[in-house]
């Protein structure tokens, strides 16, 4: 196990550093730079003697390729460089994000795993009932919501008209302030995996070996106890896994949307006023959550399923 | 003679279709005695898994049953409740069915999916029915069982897998074990070894056999009475002796002649293995008459008009041909 985790982790780093080599490349054949943006504003303007030291200061004069081996190395280390706008490390400035951002996706999937898998499983089990059919136009309606649309729906409703939850802010940290955006998250992942749970456990429910199970004079509740769940979950594991893994890169819309403060609308920030360095932070923090939520389900399979050995 | 452990009478299974529903099985009679091995043969689609199927009350939409009788030990079975069929299902019927790498759930221990049994149907507690199961796996010939309780499926061959079916299908001495096709995904020279284990423990243990096959010589080793089905009707039923011997019905003759066997090929030059041309209807369009008629290679007006009856032999058996004489 030690060392399937050691070589998974491995494996990680070459894909780091393609993600690095192709945003910095994407940058580079962007129009603008973080100094030429400083004039768009129209209102102040800068004497081009100083655009020029600072551009120098910046690096961006020097050839991609050695800006490029300068920043992996330093991001070997530990450092993501300074922020152009606020001249904070980055890492600091990541560093304060992850937290919410963290909390914000383990929610939205929480709520997405408890719903969705609930849902799919009722639905694969009473096929054909009420339950069924509105747990499965539930969950094309989710699949097919915006994310904006849909939390800004909810705002109005709980936030305006029902006044139960505060309408945006990460306030306390408390869970008051994280419903909204959480369930605003989670409601794709959620239909995705109502969807994905009730295919798993009809096709699991027509297996042979369920077959069987009910030759040996199971009752219907201990078939789905005793063979269903375990084999229905290795399939719906799969889908939580890769949707858990991009949640984060997802949470984007949500967390600007409701003004969150994570790593998400640190990104779009960044974005704009084309910090680089913040945005090859934000973005690698995104990728390598990812990447090590990828190698957790991996390992997770290895557990459920005997049928699987890494070598 | 004594009632007989099961008899089917006159079953009727209706196949639901879009617009109609169909008989996928008519007027299927047979009964098996206490301890005896029957054989029910036919090419794929004849309706014999699900005949089978309807006798442990394991038929799923859109199969259901459409008539006749089922009666186990004097008992009418085919309207019992579904608490009570599952009292019935492992406990006193067991069953094997054709593919053991499927029929067995892949992410548990095969000693665990035998020690199922002992607490469904006996009260066991778990420590007590692995220990059971161990037992059980010995007595189907699977080596070193203290380790092969904790195997998963995918470790063991699929002659092992057969046995610990066999295992569970026999770990709670049911009267009856039903075999559906239980040798046709193995290597011919498994076969053998678990048709002799089956015969070997149901003799012992005094269990009767559902032998369900389209192998008519592996059936006739086994089975003392055979039960050829064509297109969801019994067309011939014989001993197995005479319906090698004798086959009557023109179909079961077309069974026997594409059966190889040892030595006659030099004796008639190198000649193919006979085959039944065509191939079985499907259940929408069985053809009027003897639904046989089409492939049959004696077929006269009479066999597309009117559909036979089972007569019955002098010899004893019974047939369905017009042309049996």
């Amino acid at each position: 196990m030690l060392s399937i985790l050691v070589r998974r982790i491995a494996n990680i780093i070459p894909t780091l550093l393609a993600v690095i080599a192709l945003v910095f490349l994407l940058f580079s054949v962007l129009p603008g730079s973080f100094i030429s943006g400083m004039n768009e504003d129209g209102r102040s303007t800068i004497d081009p003697a100083v655009m020029e030291r600072m551009r120098k200061e910046m690096g961006l004069d020097d050839p991609l390729p050695e800006r490029f081996a300068k920043y992996v190395a330093r991001t070997a280390v530990g450092d993501l460089g300074t922020s152009f706008r606020t001249r904070e490390p980055v890492t600091s400035m990541i560093g304060a994000r992850v937290w919410p951002s963290l909390k914000l996706v383990f929610a939205a999937m929480a709520f997405a795993i408890c719903v969705g898998v609930t849902l799919g499983f009722v639905a694969a089990l009473k096929p054909g009932s009420l339950v069924d059919t509105l747990s499965m136009v539930g969950a094309i309606s989710g699949l097919s919501l915006s994310q904006f649309w849909f939390g800004l729906m909810l705002m109005y409703l709980f936030a305006l008209q029902l006044k139960l939850l505060p309408s945006f802010g990460y306030g306390d940290g408390g869970l008051r302030h994280l419903i909204l955006p959480a369930v605003a998250l989670g409601v794709g992942p959620m239909a995705l995996l109502a969807r994905t749970t009730r295919a798993a456990v009809v096709e699991v429910l027509n297996a042979d070996f369920v077959r069987t199970a009910r030759s040996k004079g199971m009752s219907e509740r201990l078939v789905v106890k005793w063979h269903v769940l375990r084999n229905a979950l290795v399939l719906v594991v799969t889908i939580v896994g890769l949707q858990f893994g991009s949640l984060m890169g997802q949470a984007v819309v949500v967390e600007k949307l409701f003004a969150w403060p994570g790593v998400g609308s640190l990104l779009v920030d960044s974005v704009f006023q084309r910090d680089m360095p913040s945005v090859q932070g934000c973005i690698l923090m995104i990728v390598l959550f990812f990447l090590v939520i990828n190698t957790l389900v991996d390992l997770a399979y290895v557990v459920i399923d005997p049928r699987i050995r890494y070598r | 003679m004594t009632a007989p452990l099961l008899r089917v009478e006159d079953l009727r299974l209706a196949l639901a279709g879009d617009r109609a529903s169909h008989d996928a099985v008519e007027g299927v009679s047979f009964e098996i005695g206490r301890g005896e091995a029957f054989g029910l043969v036919g090419e794929s689609g004849c309706g014999k898994s699900i005949t089978a199927l309807a006798v442990m009350g394991l038929l799923r939409a859109p199969l259901s049953l459409a008539g006749g009788r089922i009666v186990l030990d004097g008992q009418e079975i085919q309207d019992a409740s579904a608490a009570e069929m599952r009292r019935l299902r492992g406990k006193r019927i067991g069953m094997i069915f054709q593919e053991p790498m499927t029929a067995l759930n892949p992410l548990s221990p095969v000693g665990r999916q035998i020690a199922e049994m002992f607490v469904l149907h006996e009260g066991a507690s778990w420590n007590e029915a692995m220990d059971r199961a161990e037992e059980a796996l010995r007595q189907v010939h699977v080596p070193s069982p203290e380790r092969r309780i904790r195997d998963f499926p995918h470790q063991l061959s699929g002659g092992m897998r057969q046995r610990v079916m066999i295992a569970m299908a026999l770990a709670c001495g049911p009267d009856l074990l039903i075999a559906d096709e239980p040798t046709t995904a193995l290597d011919v020279t498994v076969q053998a070894e678990i048709i002799d284990l089956m015969a070997e423990l149901c003799s012992a243990k005094g269990t009767a056999i559902l032998m369900i096959s389209h192998d008519l010589g592996l059936v006739a080793n086994m089975c003392r009475n055979v039960a050829v089905m064509y297109a969801g009707r019994i067309v011939e039923r014989q001993p197995a002796d005479a319906i090698f011997a004798h086959p009557r019905h023109p179909y079961t003759q077309g069974l026997v002649d594409s059966l190889p066997r040892l030595g006659e090929r030099a004796k008639r030059g190198r000649q193919k293995l006979r085959e039944i041309a065509g191939v079985v209807p499907s259940i929408a369009a069985y053809p009027s008459g003897c639904r046989f008629n089409p492939r049959c290679p004696a077929a006269t007006d009479i066999c597309r008009q009117v559909a036979p009856d089972l007569t019955a032999l002098p010899a004893g058996g019974l047939v369905r041909c017009h042309h049996h004489g």
